[in-house]
């Protein structure tokens, strides 16, 4: 993809996104929300797919930042949308959408400061930890509606909000990766002494690793509490953490393309076996990552070089 | 004090203890631009370690290491080259999944001003920085013969590739001091034949000074303008390859007491 290429890429799809969402009251409404859904878990995974994937730092946290950015969201649109007139609403609902991603980067900044001194395991379970801290505290604030969760919040995300930013996601970070500036997160990956030896702040890629990719798994946060009304902290336990990284193992670490595949088959795979599937799913996950891990360690959908060629 | 007078790096009485262990006991070592100068030792003789204190892996328990006369203590690594010293490594580290020229492109990072915004923003002045550096790493990759090799893996080249990548690599950052650790490892002698050419054209192209961590004597004598010898953590000689040849010192850590008559 030429770097022009890329621009229109974006643009075309922002496009067709809210063209096609001025026709969604004429879809399924069943497949529209799973089609919502989609859009959310691409945006999770290619984000995730940022720090497990190009920078290899094992994060187990992010539906802890799913989870601050959509309440942070919720709460906004919940508190200001009376304020607003309705055809500022939009922007209200953008607003909201962006505070989610801040505070969860700033979350996100929180965590990475760890990863500097933390590798592999250690730092899996250290965000683990954030994951398990972030849903505790909504468990017991009262204000968020506590174990009983967040109700009422209005009805905002929709396909052309979705889908337009999930563009906007797979454009930022195929962008910063496929740099000279970028390339210093699959540096860090590779081999994080010999990045230090070619002038490499490994401490500073890792920190910005997490910092965009809880920014974007606060923005899918924010479009699943307008698209699902109703948020409940345990719906951000450690297994949306673990079904997040599987989509991202699936796809092939570091590898955008197979990632995308990988959140959209896992997100139609559950809804269309769920009458038998529900039970057993994380019965089915941790079988498909042995297997996958035994057969295809670089990943279900990775062929090739992992960098697109250049010239 | 003019300034092709004054060194590149200059080491004075550096140690460092690790617990009980003195792996480097008071080592003055001064290389100026230009040079090409050995250092050698039988094994454990802290040859690598110096390679670590030099490139900031190690901070030094006492003495002090200069570069260009600013005093190098508590900086990391990466800063250290950006102060223009560069390395290899003994066992090679290349980077796995990249490409051979992506290699060359991430080490060249270091001297672009683009940062996260320019890349998302793609304008002409990036898009004219990404260009130059391609053009730049297939102009270095072409000097060493490895151009044909761009768009392979970097993981998939042959052994003696592999070592001559890490060393364009290192190039890359614009170093005025390379640090070559045992670049012969595992060569034959064929191709230690070449490594020395190779060597003495980096010097002779880039004009900078070359630190030589080797094991294998004929090729630290056959180009090295100044050798350092050190046993035990301890500089027993240092001067030219014959006078190091020929002193009773170096004999005998090499050969041990009893042959050294």
């Amino acid at each position: 993809m030429t770097h022009l290429g890329a621009k229109r890429f974006l643009i075309a799809a922002i496009v067709t996104a809210i063209a096609v969402s001025y026709f969604s009251d004429s879809f399924n409404r069943y497949f529209l929300s799973v089609a919502i859904d989609i859009g959310i878990n691409v945006i999770l995974a290619v984000s995730l797919n940022l720090i497990n994937g190009h920078t290899g730092q094992f994060s187990l946290g992010h539906a802890g930042f799913m989870a601050v950015g959509g309440y942070t969201a919720a709460i906004c649109t919940l508190h200001l949308s009376p304020l607003v007139p309705p055809p500022l609403q939009p922007l209200l609902f953008l607003f909201s959408l962006i505070a989610g991603g801040l505070l969860s980067a700033g979350s996100g900044l929180v965590v990475g400061i760890p990863s500097l001194r933390l590798r592999g395991d250690y730092l899996a379970v250290v965000t683990l930890g954030f994951g398990e801290i972030i849903r505790v505290l909504l468990q017991n604030s009262e204000f968020v509606g506590a174990a009983s969760g967040l109700k009422g919040i209005a009805k905002m995300t929709t396909l052309g909000w979705t889908f337009g930013l999930a563009a906007v996601t797979v454009y930022v970070i195929a962008s910063l990766v496929n740099s000279t500036y970028g390339r210093g997160f699959i540096a860090v990956h590779d081999d994080e002494v010999a990045a230090s030896a070619m002038g490499i702040n490994p401490t500073g890629y890792k920190v910005t690793a997490f910092v965009v990719g809880a920014f974007f798994a606060g923005i899918a946060g924010g479009l699943y509490a307008h698209h699902k009304q109703f948020l409940s902290p345990t719906g951000f336990d450690f297994m949306k953490s673990i079904d997040i990284v599987v989509m991202v193992i699936l796809g092939g670490m570091g590898r955008t393309a197979g990632v995308i595949a990988a959140a959209v088959l896992l997100t139609i795979l559950p809804e269309y076996l769920r009458a038998s599937f529900a039970d057993v799913r994380m019965i089915v996950y941790s079988l498909l990552i042995i297997g996958l891990m035994m057969a295809r360690p670089q990943g279900l959908f990775s062929f090739g070089p992992r960098k697109a060629k250049s010239t | 004090m003019s300034a092709e007078a004054s060194p590149i790096l200059k080491l004075d009485q550096v140690s460092i203890r690790f617990g009980g262990l003195t792996a480097v006991s008071a080592l003055d070592l001064a290389i100026h631009p230009g040079e090409l100068i050995g250092l050698i030792g039988p094994n454990g003789a802290g040859k690598t370690t110096v390679f670590n204190l030099i490139t900031g892996v190690y901070q030094p328990t006492e003495g002090t290491i200069a570069i260009q006369n600013n005093p190098s203590a508590g900086l990391k690594p990466f800063e250290i080259t950006a102060r223009g010293i560069a390395r290899t490594f003994q066992n090679i580290r290349l980077f796995a999944s990249m490409t051979v020229l992506d290699n060359v492109r991430t080490a060249l990072r270091m001297h672009q001003k683009k940062g996260m915004l320019d890349a998302l923003w793609r304008g002409d002045s990036f898009r004219a920085s990404e260009k130059r550096i391609e053009e730049r790493a297939l102009e270095l990759l072409d000097l060493f013969g490895l151009a044909r090799f761009r768009h392979s893996m970097a993981r998939n080249l042959p052994y003696g590739d592999q070592r001559r990548l890490e060393i364009v690599r290192a190039l890359a950052t614009e170093p005025r001091l390379l640090l070559l650790d045992e670049p012969a490892a595992g060569m034959n002698p064929t191709e230690k034949q070449e490594l020395m050419r190779l060597i003495q054209f980096i010097q002779q192209k880039f004009k900078i000074a070359l630190l030589l961590v080797e094991h294998d004597m004929p090729v630290v004598m056959g180009i090295s303008q100044r050798i350092a010898v050190l046993d035990y953590g301890i500089k027993i000689a240092e001067g030219t390859p014959e006078a190091v040849r020929a002193n009773p010192k170096v004999i005998e850590a090499y050969l041990g007491q009893e042959h050294s008559t």
